[in-house]
């Protein structure tokens, strides 16, 4: 038993869970203490969770909240939104997160990386990366929730921050976000290529042959969202994740 | 009552949330009348050994840690870079070890097309001795699931000492136990009710 990790994105704001569409239309999906209980109960791998407002609204980290989904969280998480300093990195991990995502603060002040990295080690520095297709080809590296293009290409991007210090890489594509039609998976092997750290595919997953698809084009582990807080057509909101036996299906008889 | 040892490495919340969810009283403290008082402790730790042992010798705790593993013979717990640092060396640096427990700390190959870290869920096989399982995996299922995250495994000198297995390109020490010493490579604060009943024994049964 040593599959990908299968990981939950969960988008907060204010002390909400939401769910965007192409980082757009958030949608209230619930409370996000009830959301990491069921989680637990589901035994998930591990959980993600982005502060979707923070960089946006130019504010770091809501620690007093933090604290409180810490303290419910009994499998590894790992969070992000508006982390600048390495001192709020440090405030996360004694809090009990295991891992810092870091977006903005990535292309704006890169030192972060190497700095998290050598001071508390490369498993605990994520850098997640947002990318969208561009009209002629290729994709360009976004930040503030999709609205700043940077004028970055991810996979090289991705190789700077891995030489930085980065022990993984979250890989969204914002054109497949909420949309359920299958990861981008182009995009999904020219940053899993790129780089020899741990790479997870994110955007698009909306059924359990996505997962493998993804792995097969050289991810180590997926995430979702949608996949794990919606059912049926009508997005109903109800959290799921797939049991031992289901994951044993998905990705293949056992070893 | 649980000292949680902090020396500014690791995520000590997470072990204190999940002591507490199993019903055991921990606290966290750098203070050696704490950990004297204390009837068990956990050391902690994530990052680079060198960090870890730096860090170790600047809270002046080394002394006070020595005295109550070695001669009081208080259960401990090392978990992660915590349970590295039992050993006498590392290769991920330059200085010692505690070495409470005869073991190395080496690198996993870098050449078997293995992703470093080893990160993920991942079975543990308990080692049998006289019929019995360690103390700390009594009760827990035949093939307990951990989470780990780690770049370095332990390397131990007697076989004995080895006190739970696990595979990542071939079979690595993820638990060792001598005597009244434990060290744990994953996590088990983070690692559900297979991590919370290691947590219950080592409360209840160390």
């Amino acid at each position: 038993m040593n599959w990908p990790r299968v990981i939950p994105v969960l988008l907060l704001r204010g002390r909400g869970l939401y769910k965007t569409v192409k980082f757009k239309e958030p949608t209230y999906v619930g409370d996000p203490m009830n959301t990491i209980r069921l989680f637990n109960e589901k035994e998930a791998n591990e959980l993600v969770l982005l502060d979707i407002g923070a960089s946006a609204e130019g504010r770091g980290p809501n620690f007093d909240f933090i604290q409180d989904l810490a303290s419910e969280c009994f499998m590894p998480f790992a969070y992000g939104g508006g982390i600048t300093k390495v001192d709020q990195i440090k405030r996360l991990f004694f809090l009990g997160a295991e891992k810092a995502v870091i977006n903005a603060a990535a292309i704006d002040r890169p030192d972060l990386i190497d700095d998290g990295a050598r001071l508390f080690g490369a498993q605990s520095i994520v850098v997640s990366i947002d990318a969208r297709k561009k009209l002629l080809g290729g994709y360009e590296v976004c930040t503030h929730g999709g609205a700043k293009g940077r004028g970055r290409k991810p996979a090289e991007f991705a190789r700077e921050m891995e030489s930085r210090g980065a022990g993984e890489i979250l890989v969204t594509a914002i054109d497949r976000d909420g949309t359920m039609v299958g990861y981008d998976l182009d995009l999904i092997h020219e940053v899993s290529a790129a780089v020899s750290v741990p790479v997870i595919a994110c955007g698009g997953a909306g059924r359990p042959e996505h997962f493998p698809q993804a792995i097969d084009a050289g991810a180590s582990a997926v995430s979702a969202g949608s996949y794990f807080v919606f059912q049926g057509k009508h997005r109903a909101v109800l959290i799921s994740y797939p049991s031992e036996p289901e994951l044993d299906a998905i990705f293949g008889a056992k070893a | 009552m649980i000292a949680i040892v902090d020396i500014g490495v690791g995520n000590l919340g997470a072990i204190r949330n999940m002591l507490r969810k199993v019903g055991a009283e921990a606290f966290i403290t750098a203070d050696p009348t704490d950990i004297r008082a204390a009837a068990k402790v956990i050391l902690p730790g994530v990052g680079a050994f060198d960090a870890g042992m730096q860090a170790l010798a600047d809270s002046g705790l080394t002394a006070v840690l020595n005295e109550q593993a070695l001669e009081v013979k208080k259960p401990v717990l090392g978990i992660c870079l915590g349970a590295q640092m039992l050993g006498n060396r590392s290769e991920e640096g330059s200085l010692p070890g505690l070495g409470w427990i005869d073991m190395d700390v080496v690198r996993f190959p870098r050449d078997a097309g293995l992703r470093v870290p080893h990160m993920g869920w991942n079975t543990v096989v308990p080692a049998v001795k006289d019929g019995k399982v360690s103390p700390l995996f009594a009760g827990n299922e035949a093939e307990p699931r951990f989470y780990f995250v780690h770049s370095y495994h332990f390397k131990c000198a007697d076989p004995a000492d080895v006190a739970a297995t696990c595979d990542y390109g071939g079979a690595f020490a993820a638990a060792v136990a001598r005597g009244n010493i434990w060290g744990v490579q994953f996590h088990p604060e983070k690692s559900h009710r297979f991590g919370a009943a290691l947590l219950r024994n080592f409360a209840e049964n160390a």
